[in-house]
């Protein structure tokens, strides 16, 4: 991502790229010359054409329609998917709901915990297999859905396994009821990962399932259908609709629907909320953040640099938690912003499976519009923007790791949610000064904090109105650990024990 | 609006000294009659008691006997959005509040009901229509939830929250905090009991609270206003408005700072509308119509409650 570059190959194995993947040059004068590593993807097939995973069998849509997936890094078309229509969905819901009253409600909690323990081997024994997979259909590094999404995936399955027969000492009271059937709306920037946040409890807590999986990223989620029909699960109990937002809409408003699951943009999660108004229908959210990362003149500055970067760069910044607003104390703003850019200058944009990828493709070309519309509103706004040196691919979307600089809490780039690899600078003095400007969103999902006072640490936890603080780290996840948002980022948690309320009648 | 004095001269009649509660004669004689000193219920906002800043007010009869029985304020949507302010105000210090402190704060709100259960038996049995036997029950349940709820809140962190055993060297711990300012719609029917069924739980847990009162049936709830303003609940942390609920609960559920709404109260036909307002800033919506008369169970404290989740790396 500098001037000098290295010419990377794309895959090995077939056909992906024909771009270079742009190596660092660097900083000191040294010229880092990084060989390429790319993963290859032979190990995955991608077939020509997918259907509709109902009632345990791949189907075309009633409708005959289809829709392409492309690989965001390249723009080849990759598969072409059944684009579901309104039967699809009854017939989806249906199957849910036999298999719900039949099978998978009445078998004891024991047998539904070895389900789920089979799929969470299977994805770890397929785990190269997802990874490359969601790499080319996501278009983000190889390094990431190798060592987070997918091992997280198999983790979610693994965790929840074991509540299933455990639920009477969950907390809610003896004997909890599932709630029936669920419809479940997933996004695009960790498309397996949501698929398991999604399905690992409901299914543990006994309900059925229609998972409805982003537009762009369809593939893994239906590679996971494949692994629950491997995994023995009975028909019916997981259903996969693929299709744009109307598909997602005729789930979560269908009738025989008993429970919503939606993690999205707050737009979208609003308007689901207003459709099921009245409905009796259970539902959790999990919508958008504009996350404040607040580092303090004490902070550990050579962690918190890595912080910052892994808190807005991790996954292009297609992440609803992502630090988008780092806070830095005035005495040290000038050196954070200093190191923050020499790091950045080492980061590498381009191929995503290559292993030394830093940053991968934007997941589409409609978000990268709208990257680039936000990022000239803070332009235009008088903050000041900066990106390393970096050659961006000629084909597929890309957008260079970018920082603004005198950044004021009124500008769009500080309010409102650019979900991509974009961050916003701004200082703050005292720590009253620092809780003010954090709290000052209507998001609250996640927030960070470094410094090296325990007591301070303390108090800014306590007072950022967040579901999610990372003390002197930021963007870890864990099953065990529960997920979600304050104010207008959601409601409900995911992970831990508190994700099982969201699929229990309690 | 009904005019107060048509109203009045329909129906004021045996009313004689105050308001039906409290009776309205003292002393022996006919020479020794005195004529009572009315209540003048009013609002409970902030801490203090405002008319109702339109200067509306509406009668409020007796159920059984249909007899007037005092002028509840009927608040307006300016009321709503002055309680949403003080709610707001206060909430932050109520949460930072001990534990250990609010259930002391919540402990004494029991003993002062208990020292004026005499008054509320009497509302109570004028508003519902109940014997003053089954009204003194209701005052000593009354009594019991606050009681149960006062015991809380220096417990529901250790029943809710805790440490989660991640896959790395953090220490990661979860607590729940409050969600806000929440508002409620109490339950028509059950003046007293069912209002601190659905208030108490609420303030337990550090929210502030905005009710609407039972719109038939408002007098018991500004009493208990009385009670709070006594009691060291900081003013703005309860806020009890009375009036037209049809009125008054679109306006809360499509209020921008309101965080959380009970829709206990609200009409099945209502729901589905306040349902739709409620959505428009993410709020956290709930609704149970509980047998007020029976156990409670934590759940109407989780439904207020955020879970907040912190992670450190632990190292040297």
């Amino acid at each position: 991502m500098a001037d000098k570059t290295g010419s990377v190959g794309g895959s090995a194995g077939g056909g992906s790229a024909g771009r270079t993947a742009r190596v660092a040059t660097v900083a000191a004068g040294l010229d880092w010359q990084y060989a390429p590593a790319p993963e290859s993807r032979d190990i995955v097939s991608i077939a020509p054409e997918y259907g509709l995973f109902i009632a345990g069998e791949f189907a075309p849509a009633a409708t005959g329609r289809t829709f392409a997936t492309v690989n965001p890094a390249t723009e080849e078309h990759l598969a072409r998917i059944a684009e579901a229509g309104q039967d699809d969905v009854n017939r989806a819901v249906a199957a849910a709901r036999v298999a719900y009253e039949q099978v998978w409600g009445p078998m004891p909690g024991a047998e539904r915990a070895k389900y789920l323990y089979r799929i969470a081997r299977i994805l770890q024994e397929r785990s190269r297999e997802f990874a490359v997979l969601e790499s080319i259909d996501n278009g983000k590094p190889i390094k990431e859905t190798r060592d987070v999404d997918i091992p997280l995936a198999a983790a979610h399955f693994f965790y929840y396994a074991g509540w299933a027969d455990k639920l009477d000492y969950a907390g809610f009271g003896q004997a909890p009821r599932p709630i029936g059937v669920a419809g479940q709306v997933i996004p695009w920037n960790f498309p397996l990962l949501m698929a398991a946040w999604k399905l690992a409890p409901a299914l543990a807590a006994g309900n059925t399932c229609v998972l409805k999986p982003a537009e762009t990223t369809p593939l893994s989620a239906l590679l996971l259908a494949e692994v629950c029909h491997q995994a023995g699960l009975p028909s019916g109990v997981v259903n996969v609709v693929t299709g744009a937002g109307d598909v997602g809409a005729a789930v979560v408003a269908h009738p025989d629907v008993n429970k919503v699951a939606f993690t999205g943009s707050t737009e979208v999660g609003i308007a689901i909320s207003q459709a099921i108004a009245g409905s009796g229908k259970k539902l959790t959210l999990e919508l958008g953040g504009k996350a404040a990362n607040v580092v303090f003149d004490d902070a550990p500055l050579d962690q918190a640099i890595e912080g910052i970067v892994n808190g807005i760069f991790f996954n292009q910044g297609h992440v609803c938690c992502a630090g988008s607003r780092l806070l830095v104390q005035e005495s040290v703003a000038d050196q954070v912003v200093d190191r923050l850019q020499r790091r950045l200058t080492t980061l590498r944009l381009g191929d995503p499976l290559d292993k030394n990828t830093d940053i991968g493709a934007i997941n589409s070309r409609q978000q990268l519009d709208k990257i680039t519309e936000l990022s000239a509103a803070g332009e235009a706004e008088g903050a000041h923007r900066w990106s390393p040196p970096c050659e961006l691919p000629k084909r597929g979307y890309w957008f260079a790791p970018t920082v603004f600089t005198g950044v004021s809490q009124s500008h769009r780039i500080a309010r409102e949610e650019i979900f991509g690899p974009v961050l916003s600078v701004l200082t703050f003095r005292t720590p009253d000064e620092a809780v003010t400007k954090a709290n000052n969103t209507p998001y609250g999902l996640s927030a960070g904090v470094w410094t090296e006072k325990g007591s301070r640490i303390l108090w800014m936890a306590q007072r950022m109105r967040a579901g999610v603080v990372w003390a002197n780290t930021y963007n870890r996840f864990d099953p065990a650990s529960p997920f979600g948002g304050y104010r207008e980022s959601g409601f409900g948690r995911e992970g831990g024990r508190h994700g099982l309320a969201a699929y229990l009648d309690v | 609006m009904d005019s107060p004095l048509t109203s009045m001269s329909d129906k004021s009649g045996p009313v004689v000294g105050g308001p039906v509660v409290g009776g309205p004669v003292v002393g022996g004689s006919e020479a020794a009659r005195r004529l009572g000193v009315r209540k003048t219920y009013k609002l409970y906002v902030g801490g203090a008691f405002p008319r109702s800043e339109s200067g509306r007010s509406y009668p409020v009869h007796a159920a059984k006997t249909g007899e007037l029985l005092a002028f509840a304020a009927q608040a307006s949507r300016k009321d709503v959005r002055d309680a949403v302010v003080a709610a707001r105000a206060a909430q932050a210090g109520w949460a930072g509040a001990t534990a250990y402190n609010r259930g002391q704060v919540l402990y004494r709100v029991a003993e002062m009901i208990e020292g004026r259960s005499g008054q509320f038996a009497e509302e109570i049995s004028a508003s519902e229509g109940v014997s003053a036997a089954v009204a003194r029950r209701t005052v000593a349940a009354v009594i019991d939830r606050w009681v149960w709820y006062a015991g809380w809140p220096d417990k529901v962190a250790q029943v809710t929250g805790g440490a989660n055993p991640v896959a790395g060297p953090y220490f990661n711990f979860s607590v729940p905090e409050p969600t806000g300012v929440v508002a409620v719609l109490a339950p028509a029917g059950s003046s007293l009991l069912g209002l601190v069924s659905v208030v108490a739980p609420v303030i337990a847990t550090g929210n502030a609270v905005v009710v609407v009162a039972s719109e038939e049936r408002p007098l018991p709830a500004i009493t208990l206003g009385e009670v709070l303003a006594t009691s060291d609940v900081p003013g703005g942390v309860v806020n009890i408005l009375t009036g037209r609920m049809a009125e008054l609960a679109p306006v809360l559920a499509g209020h921008f700072d309101v965080n959380a709404i009970d829709l206990t109260g609200a009409t099945a036909d209502a729901r589905a509308e306040l349902e739709r307002l409620a959505a428009s800033n993410v709020k956290r919506v709930f609704w149970a119509e509980d047998d007020w008369a029976g156990e409670p169970t934590p759940r109407r404290m989780l439904a207020f409650l955020e879970t907040k989740t912190v992670w450190h790396p632990v190292g040297i």
